[in-house]
């Protein structure tokens, strides 16, 4: 019975980010980039 | 050959600068961190992967803005946006962070909230109000007979003796009642449901 309430912490194995999250945001930060116009600033994501 | 480390600030300050491999260098270097530190407060894969995504997106929307100053530290700055995107995220979901439902078994799919919620308090309270008005509009000895009943809950033989009639026409002026009740409901398109 004490088992059921003893569970212990959960192990994680691997606390990193998927490769393909990573890769999204690198390919993101490539696409995006932000123009100024008269002290305005456009974010256009170049695809 | 000693390979030089170069700083989170120096890696910054070249990623401004259109150094698009000084992010990769900032996100291999802190990942770790960062995706434990989510991890530690929401306990779902899924979902840190998405506040881990949201977190870096909104560095690299603001350095590319130019909107980053160099005051503090570039992780304790991840760490702050991530901290607030967790907060968003259990501010929309309203339940608390600790709670673990990825087992087959939820309590909540037996366990219910039997209290009703503002809305419906509401609705009810105004159904009840109307009600009464409706029962205002009846005859008088009509009206004695359904208040008594309904909301003092008398039986029909004390309706008979308080009001000294016999129970078949208290009966009656119950029966009445509630013919004109709905008469009333109908012709007026009244809606009386929860």
């Amino acid at each position: 019975m004490a088992k059921l309430y003893m569970k212990g912490p959960q192990k994680v194995d691997n606390q990193n980010p998927r490769e393909e999250t990573v890769k999204f945001l690198l390919d993101y930060s490539k696409a995006l980039s932000v123009i100024d116009y008269n002290k305005m600033k456009f974010e256009a994501l170049l695809n | 050959m000693r390979k030089e480390i170069i700083s989170d600030a120096e890696l910054v300050s070249n990623y401004i600068n259109g150094d698009e491999k000084a992010l990769s260098t900032l996100i291999y270097r802190h990942k770790q961190k960062i995706y434990s530190f989510i991890y530690s407060k929401v306990f779902d894969r899924d979902l840190v992967e998405d506040i881990f995504q949201d977190t870096f997106i909104k560095v690299i929307k603001t350095l590319k803005r130019g909107a980053y100053n160099e005051e503090g530290k570039f992780l304790p700055w991840v760490m702050r946006i991530a901290h607030n995107l967790v907060i968003d995220h259990f501010r929309k979901n309203n339940r608390m962070p600790k709670f673990d439902n990825s087992g087959e078994f939820s309590i909540f799919s037996v366990l219910g909230d039997p209290a009703l919620n503002a809305e419906k308090q509401i609705i009810k309270d105004q159904v009840e109000s109307d009600v009464r008005k409706l029962i205002e509009e009846l005859p008088e000895d009509q009206k004695t007979v359904l208040v008594m009943r309904m909301y003092n809950d008398m039986s029909f033989k004390e309706i008979s003796e308080r009001t000294g009639v016999s129970i078949n026409t208290a009966l009656g002026r119950m029966r009445y009642a509630l013919i004109n009740l709905r008469k009333v409901v109908e012709k007026h398109n009244i809606v009386l449901t929860n």
